[in-house]
């Protein structure tokens, strides 16, 4: 009875203490969220997850599919889906999303013009992040795969505290600052009770195009041993390949452009 | 009067910024300062990526502490003649694995103490790096660092 009172008494502090905290309420229509980060910043957090999107919608075609840029200092989705231009408001006051190869995608980057910079602080960032969450005419979807901006602040917070997520993706090189930064993102989700469903291996190797020798620019294999360590899957390995970035950087993702590719 | 003194001896600051993350800052700041320290500059580098703090890993210092002293922290020497000073909030941290999920407002009261209450000393430059983006972490140094000799900006990228 002691142990009873003890649990009786951790939850109402756990109750008073989330008082102040936003309440957790899924998107209506949103299936299964599922968030794509790192910590570390310029590992192939938006990269990966324009992909994971793009395949998941190739996959099973019955399935619907959005994209939400979260990262508002650095709004890379508009580029790499080729999409570009302010959404049209529904008569509910709702943002449409703009679509493309299927995809219906929401990012900061439509809404303001293409270098002016966003030098917020996190209260504006905060509801920034509700806007593109909840102002959004998404429709009916099976998947919303977000991109996280780097770090592990105000945006990570906010988006884990606002809606219930089916799981995080956490992307990483092989190099040790990298794999630093990772672990601290596995973390950070461990804080907020988000799953991890795994790590993606990314930029794991180059092959030279002329003589075919590999090259581990940014170490080998330091993301399996990451894996191993925090007792997570490794759900992708993706080599360091020039298509990769130069059909992102046009707005075809690989994916879409060169199904058949190593890469 | 205390609030000056402990820039007060640093003749020049330098921030090292990008906006997108993964391009080098820290590998840049790092080599920075080692390249100034080898032209025989008096040299410190403070690290205000709270969420990824790089340089102490870069610099092998990861396992060392902070001592303090009357004028607030002491930075940790590193390079090869430990003559380069180092704040970073990896030295503050439990274990080097430990998150930092902050919100702004803890952030900017952090960075705050970084830049007035750390016994810089008298140094030729202060290196100053920071995390992508464009938000809490820049805004606060930036105000923090006005009343001093902010002599300017690098800005890195790379050519994707």
């Amino acid at each position: 009875s002691s142990s009873s009172g003890d649990e009786a008494l951790r939850d109402k502090r756990a109750r008073i203490l989330s008082r102040g905290l936003p309440k957790q309420k899924p998107i209506e229509g949103v299936k299964q969220v599922v968030v794509v980060a790192s910590g570390k910043g310029g590992v192939g957090k938006s990269t990966t997850a324009v992909n994971i999107a793009l395949a998941l919608a190739a996959n099973d075609s019955t399935k619907e599919v959005g994209l939400l840029d979260a990262d508002i200092y650095g709004p890379s989705i508009p580029k790499m889906m080729n999409l570009k231009g302010n959404p049209e408001l529904t008569p509910k006051n709702l943002m449409r999303p703009l679509k493309n190869y299927g995809i219906a995608c929401m990012s900061m980057g439509f809404l303001i013009e293409e270098t002016a910079p966003v030098v917020w602080r996190g209260l504006m960032v905060m509801s920034a992040v509700e806007k593109l969450l909840r102002q959004v005419d998404w429709g009916k979807l099976d998947y919303l795969v977000i991109d996280m901006p780097p770090g592990t602040g105000d945006v990570q917070l906010s988006v884990s505290q606002n809606i219930p997520i089916a799981g995080a993706v956490i992307v990483s090189t092989p190099q040790d600052v990298a794999l630093l930064d990772a672990h601290k993102g596995a973390e950070m989700f461990r804080k907020v009770h988000v799953p991890v469903l795994g790590l993606v291996q990314n930029m794991s190797v180059f092959q030279c195009p002329k003589c075919k020798h590999e090259t581990h620019i940014f170490g080998a294999d330091g993301v399996r041993d990451l894996a191993k360590t925090l007792g997570l899957d490794i759900l992708g390995d993706v080599p360091l390949h020039v298509n990769i970035r130069e059909t992102c950087d046009l707005g075809q993702p690989v994916v879409i452009s060169q199904p058949q590719s190593d890469a | 009067l205390a609030e000056r003194a402990n820039l007060a001896g640093v003749r020049h600051i330098l921030l090292v910024l990008s906006g997108k993350g993964g391009v080098g800052k820290s590998t840049l700041s790092t080599e920075l300062a080692l390249a100034l320290r080898s032209a025989g500059k008096r040299v410190g580098i403070l690290d205000v990526d709270l969420c990824g703090p790089s340089i102490p890993r870069m610099l092998r210092v990861q396992d060392s502490a902070v001592h303090q002293c009357d004028s607030g922290w002491v930075p940790v020497p590193v390079g090869q003649d430990q003559a380069i000073a180092l704040m970073s909030i990896g030295f503050l941290l439990e274990r080097p694995d430990d998150a930092v999920v902050w919100r702004g407002p803890k952030k900017n009261a952090l960075i705050k103490q970084f830049v007035t209450d750390v016994a810089w000393g008298d140094l030729d430059f202060l290196i100053v790096d920071t995390p992508p983006g464009t938000s809490d972490e820049h805004i606060s140094t930036v105000e923090a660092l006005r009343p001093y000799q902010l002599l300017g900006a690098v800005l890195v990228t790379t050519p994707q």
